[in-house]
């Protein structure tokens, strides 16, 4: 088994972990390279399809090649895919700064989606190696019953078995691919073939490497305009992956007070 | 801005071969570990262009001295407290190691953290301040890491500045604890003289530790092996689960140790059952060839249907898990009310749980301790060796045996509360599962199908004594035969007479009863019989373990004869006996009848005949495809 065999063997077991023990579970798919990945690790743990809906919560800012991904591969891949709208901006906490409070959005549609279908798990795509609050996660992380996520009183995750009990009312996070990196992602992906969205490959200098939102998402220099480029490029890159976030960098604790309050 | 470290791409792409080893730093809180990550990171090159400056420019922003731990403490909180809470995932290379590097907390309170993060370790580095020696987390952690299983471990002795580089010093620490992790059966790789916060022993052997001969940092961490090889082990595949998404029956799980391949003759545990696998399926292509591995999450199916539920162990005939009910185990406790004898536990050994009760403890110490008195309970952050008794029979290994299925944790309140290695296990009475060669019928079942007119049936009658289950089993088995069909009737308390006379009324009992009348009802319905089955059956569990077992054959009746009647009726007698205390465990009187939620059918005697009760059953029969239509056209024409 090589290194990519291994993370995949040990995302399928979780996912079969989370379907086995949780009620009413959803994928998150954000249409991004890492829940593309999930959702090809799904099928593969099920044979084929997918058998718990793709959530998709919808800011109405994502790129247009972004949707028209979105609703090919929907059909294509058999997904059960639910569309759920983000409140206005100005239900949102006024402190955030601006693409914070934009981000935040995000969480509110979530919350809005998790109260609509009542699911006691949601598989999300973060990875540690993305950001160092997620560094911190458990596999299956439990929220609070406003999404909240207590960083202080994560119960101990060892050797595979998952606190998969949330209380009446609240939900856990599960993170199949909590330990894959930028690379893994990108090796899988061109091992697999998965398809992905040409806005990660280099176009007139530019490309990104992480997509979120058009108006706080923007495009990192490169001139990597295949998988095997990219992976050269991280190869050699000091640069962090959400560089292009914008509200990652806004103020020392803008992302973690976000995740604390429930965002991905 | 964010204070990360982010690691320089640290993958495997392509394929190259470079292994991948996980270490964990641990030790008493203080004496360094965040202070040798950050310094790690450095000497290894892997930190973000311009990331020390920023760091530096920070800390003079907040009016303290620079210090290397900076670059792990990356939550705010942290910074707050001025200790580190949580494990974080950092990634650097050696020479010939790609190493992800799980920072565990030192900090007593979250020692839950720590074993979260060492869990996950192949190797560890136990780091020991030089001024303040060997404390009670240091020992903690050591015996922490052999309860883990965590083999590999690099003692380093840091602040060796403190003490000028002295020697002796380090010679006597040296010598503490490694006599500590002796005793443990844990034999420290290397014991390293460092001064983290300047750099000596880490990736060089400066002048000030001349006198020291062994590996640095670097180079201990660059001799660790990679995870076990567990292949060479016996077959273990724990069952996940059982897929029916399409016409195919996939039995899915990860094998935990060994490997398999289509063609093999295995055995189901606990229950002792006999197959062979006809593919190995995969996605997309399927099925695959090849013998798959330890560490593969793979789906198989088999040759014959069998009853399989999540939990169950897939292995070789010749190389089976032992079967029991009881078993040892060397657990740490992380639970704030101290573990007692006769405490009631939730138990998962891979993904199989059972509920347990603890009945005796021993050895519960504080590991911490130097000399510590033995305890009667196993207090929080302590250990000890427990007796556990399984309500359900479980397939496992000693970990001496096997590292990945003789290990166990322990749950309270949907909690994980403590965990462990499985010592030693009584194994049940069950017989070589070898020498059990199952013979199948030699008729086809639509065969028998044919001249019945219908299809083999659990038909499962439920409800509290006297509620009229087995007046209408027999009323029900009369019809069928009148009509050409083969009802056969499985009375609960008839079958205690005899294959059940070893069985009590004790709730595992109980369970064990159902059981076998699944079992046996089951088997006459896979060989085209009706079976009636008519037991009290109080434990929504144990019928739910029924349908299970019959699967799609099942039919849930539940006789809601209301309680007041049944009293009245009582032809046993036995209300009155229990109402003057003289039928201990007797279903009726109580609250312990749990009524079906989603029964087949619900028939309420004392509100229509046994006739009109029995054409309602054949009805529901009809309508869910047991009995062919022929069948009921011809009984209506007699």
């Amino acid at each position: 088994m090589d290194h990519l065999d291994q993370l995949e063997a040990q995302s399928i077991y979780i996912f079969r972990e989370a379907f086995a023990r949780l009620k009413k579970i959803a994928l998150l798919w954000s249409l991004g390279k890492d829940s593309n990945v999930m959702i090809w690790l799904a099928r593969k743990a099920f044979f084929g399809k997918m058998p718990f809906p793709a959530l998709h919560v919808d800011t109405g800012k994502k790129f247009p090649e972004m949707y028209r991904f979105r609703d090919h591969y929907g059909k294509e891949w058999d997904l059960d895919l639910r569309v759920e709208p983000c409140p206005p901006i100005d239900a949102v906490d006024p402190t955030l700064p601006p693409a914070a409070r934009s981000a935040a959005r995000k969480t509110e549609g979530l919350k809005m989606a998790l109260a609509k279908y009542g699911f006691d798990g949601l598989i999300a795509g973060i990875r540690r190696d993305e950001e160092a609050t997620r560094a911190k996660e458990r596999v299956f992380s439990p929220r609070g019953l406003e999404g909240n996520w207590d960083v202080r009183d994560q119960p101990p995750e060892f050797w595979d078995h998952f606190n998969a009990s949330p209380p009446q009312g609240a939900h856990l996070r599960i993170h199949p691919i909590l330990h894959w990196t930028e690379a893994d992602i990108w090796a899988y992906t061109k091992r697999e073939n998965i398809p992905i969205i040409p806005l990660y490959l280099a176009k007139d200098g530019k490309r990104y490497r992480s997509l979120g939102d058009q108006d706080i998402t923007n495009p990192v220099n490169s001139t990597a305009s295949t998988i095997d480029e990219i992976l050269i490029e991280l190869e050699q890159t000091k640069v962090p992956e959400r560089a292009g976030r914008a509200l990652d960098h806004e103020t020392e604790d803008a992302f973690e007070r976000l995740r604390v309050a429930g965002y991905l | 801005m964010n204070m990360i470290v982010t690691p320089t791409s640290p993958a495997t792409p392509n394929g190259t071969t470079r292994p991948q080893v996980r270490i964990v730093i641990v030790g008493h809180v203080d004496h360094g570990k965040s202070t040798l990550v950050g310094r790690l990171l450095h000497e290894t090159g892997s930190l973000p262009d311009g990331k020390l400056e920023m760091l530096k420019a920070v800390s003079a922003r907040r009016g303290m001295p620079f210090e290397w731990s900076f670059l792990l403490d990356a939550l705010q909180t942290e910074r707050d407290q001025g200790i580190t809470i949580d494990t974080t995932q950092i990634r650097f290379r050696t020479n010939s190691r790609d190493i992800v590097l799980i920072d565990a907390p030192g900090h007593a309170e979250f020692l839950r953290n720590m074993i979260t993060g060492a869990s996950q370790a192949d190797g560890a580095v136990l780091i020991i301040d030089a001024l303040e020696g060997v404390r009670d987390q240091t020992r903690r952690h050591g015996y922490l890491l052999h309860l883990l299983g965590v083999k590999q471990v690099a003692i380093v002795v840091n602040k060796m500045d403190r003490v000028d580089f002295s020697a002796e010093r380090f010679k006597e620490i040296s010598d503490e604890i490694s006599a500590h992790l002796n005793g443990l059966g844990v034999k420290p790789t290397a014991v390293i003289p460092i001064s983290a916060r300047d750099g000596d022993g880490v990736a060089e052997r400066t002048d000030r530790i001349g006198w020291y001969k062994g590996p640095t940092v670097v180079e201990a961490l660059d001799r660790l092996e990679p995870a076990r090889a567990l292949e060479a082990l016996a077959l273990r595949l724990p069952v996940q689960a059982i897929y029916k998404f399409d016409d195919r029956r996939i039995v899915a799980g990860r094998i935990e140790s060994g490997s398999l391949k289509a063609g093999d003759e295995i055995v189901i545990m606990p229950a002792g059952k006999i197959a062979k696998i006809k593919t190995v399926e995969s996605w997309p292509l399927t099925p695959v060839s090849g013998r798959q591995g330890a560490g593969r999450s793979v789906g198989i199916t088999l040759d014959r249907e069998l009853f399989i539920e999540r939990g169950d162990i897939v292995a070789h005939a010749d190389t089976a898990p032992r079967e029991t009910r009881r078993l040892r185990a060397r657990i740490f406790w992380l639970h704030d009310k101290p573990l007692a004898k006769g405490d009631q536990l939730l138990v998962r050994c891979g993904p199989k749980e059972s509920r347990a009760t603890v009945v005796a403890i021993e050895k519960a110490v504080d590991p911490g301790e130097l000399s510590s008195s033995e305890n009667k309970a196993i207090g929080r952050n302590h250990v000890g060796e427990i007796d556990i008794s399984l309500s359900n029979p479980i397939a496992t290994d000693p970990y001496t045996e096997n590292p990945r299925t003789g290990r166990l944790v322990i749950e309270v309140s949907g909690r994980i509360a403590g965990g462990g290695l499985v010592l030693s296990v009584d194994a049940g009475q069950r017989a070589v599962p070898v020498d059990i060669v199952p013979v199948e019928s030699a008729l086809r079942p639509d065969e028998r199908s044919a001249r019945y007119q219908h299809n083999g049936a659990v038909v499962w009658l439920t409800g509290l004594p006297a509620s009229g289950k087995s007046t209408l089993a027999k009323a029900l088995e009369r019809r069928l035969f009148s009509n050409g069909g083969s009802p056969i009737l499985l009375d609960g308390d008839t079958l205690r007479a005899g294959l059940n006379s070893d069985l009590g009324f004790s709730a595992a009992d109980r369970s064990e009863n159902i059981r076998r009348l699944a079992e046996v009802a089951t088997h006459l319905a896979r060989n085209g019989h009706i079976a009636i089955v008519a037991a009290v059956s109080p434990a929504r569990e144990d019928r739910a373990t029924a349908r299970r077992i019959a699967d799609t054959a099942f039919r849930e009746i539940h006789v809601a004869t209301p309680a007041d009647v049944c009293e009245e009726r009582d032809p046993k007698g036995h209300y009155k006996k229990a109402r003057a205390g003289a039928l201990a465990s007797f279903t009726g009187i109580g609250n312990d009848y749990e009524a079906p939620q989603a029964a087949e059918l619900v028939i309420d005697t004392s509100t229509r005949t046994i006739a009109e009760a029995a054409d309602e059953i054949e009805q529901m029969l009809k309508t869910s495809g047991v009995l062919f239509d022929e069948a009921v056209d011809l009984a209506a024409n007699i």
